[in-house]
C-alpha cells in the first residue's frame, strides 16, 4: 500500500509546486526520512512519508527568514492542528501556506493513540484514506488509578527524567524566546533529576490550549515518559471546562489567551 | 531560499547519537534528532539537542595562537607546527617521553583521532593519550 501512497503524494506535491516557492515535506535518507524544502519537481523521487517529524515547525524557521515566500506543507491531521494554534499565536502567516493532506494509515493512529489522524480544516480532500480516530486506551486504563497510585506512577515517571529538554524542543507549540523551564526562579541550573513536579507540570501547564497531540515529546524522550498520558488529560480537562479543542477550527479562540473564567 | 538537513553524529560522547543539523540558506541554525539512527532512535541529550551551538559562537579559534611574552598572538600554522615540533622534541630529550600527554577530540573525526594516537605512540613514543569522549 505504501508505494501507491508515496506515488499520489508525489503527484499532490507536484501539482502544489506549479505556483509556490517550496514545499516543506519529508526527503528519504539512510533508512528513514527528514525534513527538507522541495524546490523542484526533480527532488521530488526523494519524498518520503516516514517517520515523523515536526515539519510545522520548519515551515515556522523558514518563513520567518523568508516573509514573502509562498510555500507548501505536507501535512498530517496533528499537523494542521498544530499550524492552526501556531497561526493564533503569530508563529506563522496561514494565508499564503499551501497544504498538502495526509492521512495517517490505521496503524499509525493506533500507534500514536490518535483521536483524528487526517486533516480536514485547512484541506477539502487529503491523500491517502482517512480512517476512524483511536480511543485512548492508556488514559482509560490510566483513569482507573487511585490518586495515590497516579502520584506514585508520575513521580516514579519523573524521576527518570534527564532534564535534556527533548520535550520542549520537539514542540513545534513551543516557541517561547524566554523559557520558564530555564528560569532559576523555577528550576535550578545543574540539577537532575528536575524538581518533582515542578518542571513536568511548568511545561503541562504551558501547553494548555497548545498540545495538538502530535507526540513529538514523547518520541523524543530518552527517558521514555509517556509525556502525552498528562497531556491528553490536560486537552480533555481544556474541552470540559472550556469547551476548546486545540487545532479544531482556525477562528475560536484559545482560552488562556482570552478568558479567564471557566 | 533553501532548507535542508545535513546527518551527522553528535560529537559530545562516545555513544555515537546520530542527528541532523539543520541547515537554512547555508547556515546551520539547529538540530534535530534522527529518527531511524539505530543507536539513538530519535533521542538526544542536552548537548545533542545543541551541538550545533558552538559553530559560530564567537569564542571558537579559527586562526592557531601562539602565546609569547605571557599574551596569545596569532599565527600561521607553519609557525604554529614549527614551534610546536620543536618544543616537544625539546621536551621528550630532556625529560623522556612520558613526560608528555596528548589530549585528542571527539569533535574531531575517527580518521584524525587514529593519526594523532599514531603520532603520540609512534613519533612522541607515548602512551599518553586520552579524550574528552570517555565519560
Amino acid at each position: 500500500m505504501e508505494p501507491a501512497l508515496l506515488d499520489a503524494l508525489r503527484e499532490a506535491v507536484a501539482q502544489a509546486l506549479d505556483g509556490l516557492d517550496g514545499v516543506v515535506a519529508l526527503r528519504a535518507d539512510r533508512g528513514g526520512g527528514v525534513p527538507h524544502l522541495f524546490r523542484s519537481k526533480e527532488e521530488l523521487s526523494a519524498l518520503a512519508l516516514s517517520p515523523k517529524y515536526p515539519l510545522p515547525a520548519v515551515l515556522r524557521l523558514i518563513q520567518e527568514a523568508h516573509p514573502e515566500s509562498k510555500l507548501g506543507i505536507v501535512c498530517r491531521g496533528c499537523e494542521e492542528r498544530g499550524l492552526i494554534e501556531m497561526a493564533k499565536r503569530n508563529q506563522l502567516k496561514l494565508d499564503p501556506v499551501r497544504v498538502i493532506g495526509l492521512a495517517c494509515t490505521a496503524e499509525e493512529a493506533r500507534e500514536c493513540r490518535c483521536e483524528k489522524p487526517y486533516p480536514d480544516v485547512l484541506v477539502n480532500t487529503c491523500v491517502g484514506e482517512k480512517v476512524a480516530g483511536v480511543t485512548n486506551e492508556l488514559v482509560q486504563e490510566f483513569l482507573t488509578r487511585s490518586t495515590a497510585e497516579r502520584l506514585d506512577f508520575w513521580q516514579r515517571q519523573f524521576a527518570k527524567c534527564m532534564k535534556c529538554y527533548g520535550c520542549r524542543n520537539a514542540c513545534p507549540q513551543c516557541a517561547c524566546p524566554e523559557c520558564s523551564l530555564e528560569e532559576e526562579l523555577w528550576i535550578k541550573k545543574g540539577e537532575v533529576p528536575p524538581p518533582f513536579p515542578v518542571f513536568h507540570l511548568l511545561r503541562a501547564m504551558h501547553t494548555v490550549g497548545k498540545c495538538v497531540g502530535c507526540r513529538e515529546c514523547e518520541l523524543s524522550c530518552p527517558a521514555h515518559i509517556p509525556l502525552t498520558l498528562i497531556y491528553t488529560l490536560l486537552r480533555r480537562d481544556v474541552k470540559e471546562l472550556f469547551g476548546y479543542e486545540s487545532g479544531r477550527s482556525v477562528t475560536e479562540e484559545p482560552p488562556l489567551v482570552t478568558e479567564l473564567e471557566g | 531560499m533553501e532548507y535542508r538537513n545535513v546527518p551527522t553524529t553528535c560529537i559530545y560522547c562516545g555513544a555515537g547519537c546520530g542527528l541532523y543539523l539543520q541547515v537554512l540558506d547555508g547556515k546551520v541554525v539547529g538540530v534535530l534528532p534522527n529518527k531511524a539512527h539505530p543507536i539513538s532512535q530519535g533521542k538526544l541529550c542536552v548537548k545533542g539537542w545543541n551541538a550545533h551551538s558552538f559553530i559560530y559562537h564567537e569564542d571558537r579559534l579559527t586562526k592557531p595562537r601562539i602565546k609569547m611574552h605571557g599574551k596569545w598572538q596569532e599565527a600561521n600554522w607553519e609557525e604554529a607546527l614549527e614551534l610546536t615540533a620543536t618544543r616537544l622534541t625539546e621536551i621528550r630529550n630532556a625529560y623522556g617521553p612520558d613526560a608528555i600527554a596528548v589530549l585528542a577530540s571527539a569533535k574531531c573525526t575517527n580518521e584524525e583521532n587514529y593519526l594523532l594516537q599514531k603520532l603520540t605512540r609512534q613519533i612522541l613514543g607515548t602512551n599518553n593519550i586520552d579524550h574528552c569522549a570517555r565519560l
